[in-house]
Order: structure tokens, then sequence, then C-alpha cells
């Protein structure tokens, strides 16, 4: 409370009634924005950390948008020629983790891929173990968090985004792409693109988006009730404009007018990824990391990771349980994954 | 003096004004059946062309879009897309659209059998199955009509071809697209399809399609198969035929849209970052697809799916029909009114008194030839008859024990003899079953219990039992002169006793016989 601090000289200072409330000037340099200099540097040690999961049919592009996101071969698949692409029979999940550097500011990346998902011909309930696997981490955290002695910097595998790829039929939402993102929204920031956009031409990809659009528009990122200020509603209104992103991966470089871009040569032109008219994969990289990282996280933590420990305290309750106490026994607690 | 047209003329054989004797020497060597051929392209320019062409595949794949740039025709102008919510609900429907094209003089009546819905909803189980209805369905219909009396005018709603669209986004084959096509192999020709292929890089489309080859060969599915080139065709012919062979599955692109490139108008599709020809073979095997489809092998398709599926599924139909006959037989009395020898499908028309008069002289003619078939139930009576004759003569007979194995033994393993409880008076089993009603006899009696007079009697392979028997029959001989020859001197293993007289009865009743056929008996499937 600088206001207390310093007082000042009335005549520069024409007040209302309540000076408490109001910010005051100041009138020489105090140094409050170093703040943000000792934050940096300590972030800078630390690190970030970011969780994301990638669902969808196989063969969408979800390991190579990877790729392309983090300009690195973070997926687990390697795309030589002759490696064997299995179906699996049941939805897996496998998470790889990588830590990146750029410029001081080292990431540690987890990936969790989804192989498996709306592969098979029954595809009833494949998103359940998806969703154990997003509450068993918020399951981990509460865990961590309701010890008596705490770790300083509990480690957060929670999913904080979750990409979903929609295959560009042109047409409609499948039954299955609505569930799913029906039931992932309330629990994670959903993100949903349409993969492999190549195949739409502009019509077809604006008329395909006006149909898809009018669903769940409050329950995907950025979810419009969590928009702090009219600046910030202003942005996401933008960004919800062109839900969902219409992206196109790739990660061999290719050589156009000199330069070398990354894209993909087929043979009636090459379709470069990182030009928004031929594709939205820069507003998907611009969201994901460039500004809504913290955002992605902040949300996570506040709202989801909130949200599953109320209901999670709210069982053990019942039980008779207390969490100052932190005794959470394996065994004692059930959890309704 | 008529004179000698281009080839497609026809050369009459009989000519009003007597050729110069060099034309007549030819004329002696000439038949003139060579343009037969030519009399067959007349008849079905007139008559025109059907053609029934299936597309069945996930939804969004561009079906209908490639079927009106194959046709060049706009088949689906009122189709209204279901939004999301509807869909969740829907089933697989198949849809039909008919479409009369002519070119040049040529008639052509396509039929597009399409299926909306498949592989759209989350459980996808026994999708296919409507599917498989609809085909079967053509060619019950189809079956129907052949083997009606009237038949002029059979209209062939077979499918000709499907074209089952796999989507370039996967990894080679789904589940669904694997039990699909295994689902169908047997019953239709298909043809794969890798659906927008624009999405693809050359070196991706060729990896997509020898994985996709490669899977059907493991899975065993039996695509159609272009059939092979003669050798005295040309090396062109020979090469086309050759890439056509490899490409499978086509690799295509549809467009309903014409878009302007260079100057020039093309069938294709826009991007930001270039266009599409779909008329273009190096950027798609659409036009690969339509010559196969429409020049080329339209008619060879059309002749497989009538020479191997239907005739496939005709075969199985005759088979079930005639099992179900048999059994259908077996529970009711047999009388003489009780059919003909193959059974027909029902016939659905109302016959006419020409055809009444028809069904019951063919009747007549039926059961005059098997005159002395008699119904099943005087049979035993005459039997038992016969026994008891038997059972006479073998007391007068020599006091040396004949084999007294005969009629006799356990209910239980028909090869089992039991000595006779009470010396000659026992009446043998198979006695004690005359009495019992024929209906009851099949059921519960085990003397005719199925390993036994399947034993006795192995039916021949082909002809129902009962076919031969009144063949025996009719020709006049009863069995008993046939029989005798195989059991003169003939010792009784079992017994060691000399097999007294030879009579059916015997050759009935002792494990030994190895007789083909005395009685007709109930045939247990």
């Amino acid at each position: 409370m600088e206001g207390e601090l310093v007082q000042p000289a009335p005549e520069e200072t024409p007040r209302d009634a309540n000076p408490a409330n109001v910010g005051l000037e100041l009138f020489g340099y105090v140094g409050i924005e170093a703040v943000l200099d000792q934050m940096r540097i300590k972030t800078m040690k630390t690190g970030f950390e970011f969780n994301l999961m990638v669902v969808g049919q196989s063969g969408l592009g979800k390991s190579t948008m990877v790729n392309t996101l983090f300009k690195s071969k973070v997926s687990r698949k390697p795309t030589g020629p002759g490696y064997e692409e299995r179906i699996p029979k049941t939805v897996q999940l496998q998470s790889i983790t990588h830590v990146i550097e750029e410029k001081g500011v080292k990431m540690k990346l987890t990936v969790t891929d989804t192989p498996g998902f709306g592969d098979q011909i029954n595809n009833e309930n494949c998103w359940d173990p998806i969703i154990k696997y997003i509450n068993e981490q918020y399951e981990k955290y509460l865990r961590e968090e309701i010890l008596i002695s705490r770790k300083r910097k509990i480690p957060d595998t929670r999913v904080h985004s979750c990409v979903y790829f929609v295959p560009p039929t042109g047409h409609w939402l499948r039954p299955l792409d609505l569930e799913f993102m029906r039931r992932l929204s309330k629990i994670v920031n959903m993100v949903p693109v349409i993969a492999k956009a190549d195949t739409l031409t502009l019509e077809e990809r604006a008329e395909f988006k006006k149909r898809v659009r009018g669903l769940g528009r409050e329950s995907v990122y950025p979810q419009e009730d969590f928009d702090d200020n009219s600046d910030d509603r202003i942005l996401n209104n933008k960004i919800r404009d062109k839900i969902p992103f219409a992206v196109v991966g790739a990660d061999k470089e290719h050589q156009v007018n000199g330069k070398r871009i990354l894209g993909r040569k087929t043979k009636w032109g090459i379709i470069e990824v990182e030009n928004p008219a031929h594709c939205e994969f820069p507003l998907l990289r611009d969201l994901l990391i460039r500004s809504h990282l913290q955002d992605l996280k902040d949300i996570t933590h506040n709202v989801h990771y909130e949200s599953y420990r109320m209901q999670r305290l709210n069982e053990s309750n019942r039980l008779a349980l207390s969490p100052i106490n932190g005794l959470l026994g394996k065994d004692e607690v059930e959890s309704d994954l | 003096m008529p004179r000698r047209q281009g080839g497609s003329e026809m050369r009459v054989a009989l000519q009003i004004h007597m050729p110069p004797s060099s034309a007549l020497q030819d004329d002696k060597e000439y038949v003139g059946f060579a343009t037969l051929p030519n009399q067959v392209h007349r008849k079905s320019v007139k008559k025109g062309f059907d053609f029934t062409l299936m597309v069945a595949g996930e939804s969004g794949l561009g079906k209908s879009t490639l079927v009106n740039s194959l046709f060049l025709t706009d088949m689906y102008r009122d189709r209204k897309l279901l939004n999301a919510e509807e869909r969740i609900t829907q089933t697989v429907e198949i849809t039909k659209h008919v479409v009369d094209i002519e070119e040049k003089g040529v008639k052509l009546r396509l039929t597009i059998v399409d299926t909306p819905g498949f592989g759209e909803a989350v459980n996808n189980t026994e999708c296919w199955k409507p599917v498989a209805d609809y085909i079967d369905q053509q060619f019950e219909q189809y079956f129907r009509d052949e083997s009606g009396l009237n038949r002029k005018n059979i209209q062939d709603n077979r499918v000709h071809c499907c074209l089952y669209f796999i989507s370039p986004f996967g990894h080679g084959l789904r589940p669904l697209d694997v039990e699909f096509m295994r689902a169908l192999h047997q019953r239709v020709n298909i043809v794969p399809i890798l659906a927008k292929a624009d999405t693809l890089m050359p070196s991706e489309v060729e990896r997509k399609k020898s994985k996709i080859r490669e899977e059907i060969e493991h899975y065993g599915i039996r695509i159609y198969q272009f059939p092979e080139c003669d050798s005295d065709e040309d090396e062109d012919f020979k090469l086309q035929d050759q890439a056509l062979k490899e490409s499978i599955p086509f690799a295509v692109i549809g467009s309903n849209m014409v878009v302007e490139a260079k100057g020039r108008r093309v069938r294709g599709r826009l991007y930001p970052w270039g266009i599409v020809e779909v008329e273009n073979p190096a950027h798609c095997d659409f036009v690969k697809l339509r010559t196969m489809l429409v020049k080329t092998h339209m008619q060879d398709l059309k002749d497989v799916t009538r020479e191997t599926h239907y005739e496939n599924y005709r075969a199985q139909c005759i088979q079930s029909m005639t099992r179900m006959v048999v059994k259908e037989r077996n529970r009711n009395k047999l009388t003489r009114e009780s059919g003909t020898d193959f059974p027909i499908p029902a016939i659905p028309a109302v016959p006419d008194s020409e055809t009444e008069k028809l069904i019951r002289e063919k009747d007549k003619e039926v059961s005059a030839r098997a005159g002395a078939w008699v119904s099943c139930q005087g049979l035993h009576q005459s039997h038992s008859r016969m026994w008891e004759a038997w059972l006479e003569l073998r007391a007068a007979l020599s006091p040396t024990p004949a084999c007294s194995c005969a009629g006799l033994w356990s209910p239980r393993s028909p090869w089992q003899h039991r000595q006779p409880a009470a010396g000659p008076d026992t009446l043998p089993a198979w006695r004690i079953s005359t009495s019992i009603p024929l209906e009851e006899l099949t059921e519960s009696s085990s003397i005719h219990s199925a390993k036994l007079s399947s034993a006795l009697w192995p039916p021949a392979a082909t002809t129902p039992p009962w076919v031969s028997l009144s063949q025996n029959w009719a020709s006049g001989s009863f069995p008993p002169q046939e029989l005798a020859a195989p059991f003169e001197g003939r010792v009784c293993s079992v017994h060691g006793a000399n097999w007294p007289i030879s009579l059916p009865l015997l050759a009935l009743t002792h494990p030994e016989a190895d007789v083909v056929s005395t009685l007709p008996g109930p045939v247990q499937d």
C-alpha cells in the first residue's frame, strides 16, 4: 500500500472521498516494476511446466501437429517409411516428457497421446480412459496438496489443455465428437481443431465452421465465463470467432522463394503451414503457446482443479475425513473416477 | 448391283445380281456370321443398358461429389444434410436414385444406391447389415422373377458394383472397413477407393495404397479382379491394363465445380496454394476410375455379378430350401401330392387357367411315374406281413439256429446284439415299431435313428434319396431281386451261422448289411 507511505502533496492530488480506493500517483521512481524482472528471473530458473493432451482418430496428424507446434521431434512416432502403424484395441494413453529450452527459458513439456480413440467399430465409452486419466492427475495433485508437510513445488501433471482433432468431413460434427467434447469440456480446457484442413477449400472451411460453431460455444476454451475484463473479452471474442482452427501440420521443410518453409508439397502447390492465408496453424500456436499458455494453466488450476477438489472433499467429508489431518489413506478413499 | 460397303454393313450372302466371278469366289467362302456382333450391338442400343452402382463409406468422404463428377449429372440436388443432433439417432438407410443418361444414341439407366448413416454412430456394430440385406433382397427378387412363369420383363436391380470409400486420414484400413468388405465381398464386386486424395502428397498416396493392398490380402478380402488380357491384345492395352491393376485402390478427387486455371476451364478444386484438376491423370486416378467403370469394364462387372455372385446366392438359396423342404416333409405325412422332386420358390403371381391345366397335367404324369410308390404307412404294413412270413419260414427250416441276431438289438447301440429273452416268439424291435404311427416313429424310435439309417443307407450325395427310390420302383423291379446276390453264401460273422434267407428285411436288420437303399427312411441332416 504505497499510498500510506508516501504522503501526497495536497495540490498534486485532487482526489475524491476515499483515498484508499484510488490509485495514487507517484512523484518519483520507486522501482515497483522491478518486481517483474524478479519474477522473470525466478521463473527462468525454475522453468515452466505444460501438459498437453492430443485426442483424435488415428491418422489425423496429431503427432505431426505436436512436432510442428514445438518445432522439434517431440512426438513418439518416427515418421520413417518402414514404420508399422497398429491400431490398438482399446484406448491407451501414452505420455512423453521433454524439456525444451528457448532463450534461457526452460519448459517441461508433457504430451499425452491417445491412440485407439474412435478407431474401433464400437466406440462407446472410448472416452472413459481419458476422463479417468485426467481425474487421476487431479487426484495426484490433491493428495500432494493435502499433506501436512507439502513440497515446495508440487509436481504438476494435470492436463492443461486438450486439443481435439475433428476430421474434416465438411458436413457436421459426428456424434462421437459431440459426445466427447461435451463430457470433457467440463473437466479440462478443450481446444477443438479441424485436422488436415488442406482437404477443404476456403468456402468449404467457412461452411463447416459455421455449422460446427453453434455447438458448445460456452464450453470450449477460451470460456466466456472466465474473461477477466473487457480487453480480454475482445481478444477472446476474436479467438472464439475462429474456433475451431483449421490446421495443417508439417514437419518437412521446402524451399519457397528462397526461404526454407515448413510445408507440404503436393503436385499442385506447396501448402505453407505458417502462412495465415493457407491455414490457421499460427493462430493455434499463438493460442497455445505465445499468448494463452499461462491462462490455460491458471484456468486449469483455478477452475477445473477446484471443482474437482470440491467434489472430492464433499465425498470424503461424508466419510468423516478431515482434510486438516491429512489422513488420506489409499484404502479409505474410493475414487469414483 | 449390290456394292460392297464399309465393314459395318451387312453383306447379304444371297445376291440378286450375279457379281463378277472374283466376287463370287469370295462369297463362296464367306458365310456372314462375322456381322453378329453388329447385330447384337444394334439390338442392345435399342434396348438400352442398365447399371446399378452402390457407393458406401463414411459420411463426408465425397461420395456424392464423386458420383456427380463421374456421370456429369447432379443427382443430389435436393439432399438435406441432417444436423448433428438428428444424426445421433440415425440408423443406416439405403437410398436409391435413378437417372436416365443418353450419349450418342446409347441409353443408360443408372441406379445409384447410397448408404447414408453408415459408420456414423458411436457404436457401429453390424452397420453393414442393412447393406448386405439390401443386396440379398435384390438377388432374391431376381431369383423369384427368374423362376416365375412370366419372364419377359425382368427388371435387373442387382447391384453390379460397390465403390467403397476408404478414408485417407487413417493408416490403411480401419476395423470397420475390414468388417464391411468381409461381409460383402461374396455378394458384390467391391472396388476400393481412396477418397479425398488431395489431402495426400504423392509419397503418402503410394504408401497408403500399398498398405491398403497388403491389408486387403492379409484379411482375405476378395475385391473385384480385372480380367486378364488376352495374349493377342496389343502392347498398349496390356500396359494400360497393368497400370490399372496397380492403381487399386483408386485415389480420387471429385468436384462439382468448374474453375478457371491458366486460361482454361477445368473441373477442379480451388485452393489458396493451387488448383487441383480432377481430370488430370497426374493429380489423381479419377480418369482411370471412370474409364474402368464406364468405358472398359462395365460389361464385365455385370457379367461377374450375374455369373459369380448371383449364382452363389442362388445355389445357397436352393440348398437351404432343399433342406427346409426335407425337414418339412419328414414332419408331415408323405402323400402322393407332396410335391415334385425339386423345390421351386413360391410363385407369387396368380397362375392363369392355361398354366393351371399345365400344372395338373404335370402332376398326373409325375404320379403315374411313381406308380409303385405307396405311402410309407402302407410300406410298413407290407413289410410287417413279410416279416411274419419269414418268421414262419425260419421256424419251418432246419434246426440249426439261424442268425439269432435278426432284428434284435438294443435300442441304445444298434450294433449290440442281445439274445432274445424268450425265444422266437419275442417280437423283434422292428416289428413292434410298426404299430407306432409314423410321426412318432421318427422322433422316439431309435431304430430309425439317424445313425442307423444313414449307416445302412448312405444317401447319395447329389440326388435326394426319394428320387432314386422312385426310379427303382418305377422300373418295376422290386429290390429283392437285386439284393439276393450279395447275401447268398455269406456267413454271419457275429454268430457264425449261415445267412438263411436273404430278404430285404434281414438286410435292414443286420448290422453287416451294406445295402444301399431299401426303404425310404427319415433323413437326418
